[in-house]
């Protein structure tokens, strides 16, 4: 291709994302794009699927059946949500296995929530509001990206996380009108949570590497900042009503800018846990590994199986 | 199959068919509760996403139905005992689970096996419990077997999957469904209260069913070109509250946050 034909294609790819119209797998891209939405939705898929796995921890420890069935639902829906992520990101000319391939040997990256342990049954409320509280945040926006197959997968995660949110929320509200060891419970889980909660939303905009070309692209829509403030605002008055303390001593509504002025995030603690040394990084990569390498021997029995079965249709056919 | 003969009004007047109505209630439920609870266990280590998100829909479908029979078996108590109280505050003595759906997750192949021999059992039940004489239960049998349906699809083409794949996978399916025949024969045990309900035509008489079963599963055994096996005897006791050595481990963990903290809500 020539490059006054690059330019031409290029001059139009742009256009298009200007107009908000999709760009479709079978359009032409630029390779950095192609590369930046495999690496983005990629690690978005690795988080949903790593993210079954703090949560998976408590369905057979689940205090009633109704809570038991719900959280085995919720689990399942991230499961999905890994599946059509997945299916987005193939189509960008990149296989599964490689793509667990880069999860497997720590290329890829996944949201570093999930390396925190969840130690206690409210927990699972913690999670619901907050972490996918901060995930619709990060999402909603993702509905209306550029990719085409990408935009349309995030409608159905996010109505999803939704009731998900929806659901943790609930758990903290019984947690809360219960006995004084159930709301300490949800107290302790608020306590552990927050903090990563807010740093889900990423480093902060002088910090952040992506946001310049992610924005041009329509990846993103507002900055981590901007996030972040939004996630506080709509976060703290829920917490008031569950009867919770936000553990941030400087946490104090500012009139002015009509937002939460809140304390410093402990940023050391964000590179160290995305760097691998969070309490639950090994874990959470050994048990992906393994359910993985433990597989192999079903995967390629149902190949072989299905290949018998071919050849046995063929032979037929003859 | 029967007729269907409506219940007579006055059958849960007396104490004692109460009492076997709820002891056969549980003997069919219990088994739902265990295996869901070894489901469970499984959720985000599946061997590929697809069959992950499989056996999680079982887990939920199992569940499902135990807490249509308890919330049943609690209505008959008519004591205010909850579904809750009736899963998570029983001794192990008093869970009427057979052994199958106790044994554990060994690897792939004993998950599906233990799966298929239970599946194509709980179909048929199903299937007949559809002419019982309490309409309650015609209900849960009919919203039922439209699953069990799916799940012995499900299983049984993973056994064949397993046993007709690579060698590998023919030896580890082998070697399940070789472990885990002896705990079939329970499936039909036939207690002094499955006796009671089947002559009130509540239950349906499944030792009948017993031949057809062993049939149906030993044809797709060798579909999937795996071996029969042929057992001197078959291990029995979780109906009457005999259970594995397993089964202590999956109450304390079941039970752990109901015992913790008692009189608590959810």
């Amino acid at each position: 291709m020539s490059e006054a034909e690059i330019k031409s294609l290029e001059a139009q790819f742009e256009a298009k994302i200007a107009n908000d119209e999709k760009i479709e797998p079978k359009d032409w891209m630029p390779e950095k794009y192609r590369k930046t939405h495999i690496r983005q939705i990629s690690q978005h898929a690795h988080s949903e699927i790593v993210g079954m796995l703090p949560e998976g921890n408590w369905i057979t420890r689940a205090p009633s059946l109704r809570r038991k069935a719900a959280l085995l639902a919720k689990v399942q829906d991230e499961a999905g949500h890994g599946l059509y992520l997945y299916s987005a990101c193939e189509t960008l000319g990149i296989s599964r296995e490689e793509l667990y391939n880069q999860l497997h040997t720590g290329a890829a990256k996944y949201s570093s929530i999930f390396n925190y342990p969840t130690l206690t049954w409210a927990d699972m409320g913690a999670i619901g509001w907050l972490v996918d509280g901060a995930a619709i945040i990060n999402q909603v926006p993702l509905c209306s990206t550029s990719y085409g197959p990408y935009a349309r997968a995030m409608v159905r995660v996010c109505k999803e996380e939704s009731f998900h949110q929806r659901q943790g929320y609930e758990i903290m509200l019984s947690l809360c009108n219960g006995t004084e060891e159930q709301k300490q419970m949800a107290q302790d889980a608020l306590n552990r949570w927050w903090w990563p909660s807010l740093m889900m939303l990423g480093p902060e905009d002088k910090d952040s590497v992506h946001t310049e070309q992610s924005m041009k692209w329509k990846l993103k829509r507002k900055t981590n900042d901007e996030l972040r403030q939004q996630f506080i605002d709509q976060t703290v008055p829920q917490a008031d009503i569950l009867g919770l303390t936000i553990p941030d001593p400087e946490l104090k509504w500012n009139e002015e800018k009509g937002g939460y002025d809140f304390g410093p995030i402990d940023w050391d603690e964000f590179w160290q846990v995305v760097k691998g040394h969070g309490p639950m990084n090994k874990k959470r990569l050994d048990d992906r590994r393994n359910a993985w390498e433990k597989g192999k021997w079903v995967r390629d029995a149902a190949m072989a199986y299905a290949q018998k079965q071919n050849e046995r249709k063929n032979k037929q056919a003859i | 199959m029967k007729p269907i003969r409506e219940l007579n009004p006055q059958f849960l007047e007396s104490k004692e068919n109460k009492q076997h109505l709820i002891d056969y209630l549980l003997g069919v439920a219990d088994n739902y509760l265990i295996l869901a609870q070894r489901l469970g266990e499984l959720c985000g280590h599946g061997p590929n996403l697809e069959p992950d998100i499989a056996i999680t829909n079982i887990s939920l479908d199992l569940l499902g139905q135990v807490r249509s029979f308890y919330q049943y078996i609690s209505q008959i108590k008519g004591d205010g005992s909850t579904e809750d109280d009736i899963a998570f505050l029983r001794k192990e003595r008093e869970y009427r689970s057979v052994l199958l759906v106790q044994q554990p997750n060994t690897d792939f192949a004993y998950v599906i096996a233990r799966q298929f021999f239970f599946d194509v059992f709980n179909k048929m039940f199903l299937n007949a419990l559809q002419q019982s004489a309490d309409e309650t239960l015609r209900a849960l049998a009919f919203k039922g077997i439209k699953e069990a349906s799916y799940h012995e699809r499900f299983s049984g083409d993973w056994l064949k999957r397993l046993g007709d794949g690579t060698e590998e996978s023919h030896d580890k399916a082998q070697k399940a469904v070789n472990d885990l025949w002896v705990f079939t024969d329970e499936l039909f045990q036939v207690n002094e209260s499955d006796s009671a309900m089947i002559d009130a035509g509540v239950a349906p008489d499944m030792l009948q069913l017993r031949e057809y079963y062993y049939e149906k599963v030993e044809n797709l055994l060798t579909e999937a070109t795996l071996e029969v096996p042929e057992v001197p005897y078959f291990q029995k006791g979780g109906k009457n509250g005999l259970h594995s050595e397993y089964m202590g481990y999956i109450l304390a963990e079941m039970q752990y946050m109901q015992r913790t903290y008692p009189n608590s809500k959810w």
